[in-house]
């Protein structure tokens, strides 16, 4: 909790990321890039598809339309502060000459999403005459 | 670097551009279904400021992209991507999911 509160401050205070270690070559920066927005459109996607649960899904019953598009912008939300926050890592990282960091978050998120998938099959089968 | 910089032969500045455009691309997809969503059962207050802080907000998120794809499109050394930048990205991501769970609820 520590280690990401500092993070936090780096994100605003790119001169102090620079101080660190050597700048490593750019094309591994650039990769790292790539990662970050790849996340980032994962995040959009998650938030895009709880407008989606909101708007096309409207014969739903209330709880379960507004409970899933939550659930959904929610995960949004996580994803893309996690991709900034493991982006900030892995660039101190390579700067320090240290091991990339490990994550448990992709597992998560796949957990997550298969939860949100039984549970619009749940729906679809049950809820639907709400 | 001062002479004339060889073509990296991985096309990495290339291809960090092309994610930065599929990344706008999606950004465009939430703010259509944001606006939709805003503006779908009527005109209503909440509606309308949504809708407006949801074109802002993609607006904002194009001319970042905009400002990335310039400077990796500059013939030196591509410079590494500003942890600022990066945040300035993610809040508007944020800030389109709070405007999303605001017209859902």
């Amino acid at each position: 909790m520590i280690d990401f509160a500092r993070n936090v401050r780096l994100w605003f205070a790119p001169e102090q990321v620079r101080e660190e270690g050597h700048t490593p070559d750019y094309r591994f920066s650039l990769a790292n890039e790539r990662t970050f927005l790849a996340w980032l459109r994962t995040a959009l996607a998650l938030i895009g598809g709880g407008f989606a649960v909101d708007q096309f899904l409207p014969d739903l019953r209330w709880a379960w339309r507004v409970g899933l598009a939550l659930a959904l912008l929610g995960a949004g939300v996580l994803c893309s502060l996690r991709a900034v926050n493991h982006w900030m890592r892995c660039e101190r990282a390579m700067r320090r000459g240290e091991d990339l960091p490990v994550s448990r978050f992709p597992a998560l998120l796949s957990v997550v999403v298969a939860i949100v998938a039984v549970a619009m099959v749940v729906v679809v089968l049950v809820g639907w005459e709400g | 670097m001062s002479p004339p910089k060889t073509r990296d032969p991985g096309l990495q500045p290339e291809r960090t551009r092309l994610a930065w455009r599929r990344t706008t691309l999606a950004s465009t997809v939430a703010a259509v279904l944001a606006v939709k969503t805003a503006l779908h059962g009527g005109v209503s207050a909440v509606g309308i400021v949504a809708c407006a802080l949801c074109c802002v907000l993609w607006l904002t998120f194009l001319l970042l992209a905009h400002h990335r794809i310039r400077a990796l499109a500059a013939p030196a050394t591509p410079v590494v991507l500003a942890p600022r930048h990066a945040t300035a990205a993610i809040l508007c991501t944020v800030a389109m999911a709070a405007c999303g769970a605001a017209l859902v609820l």
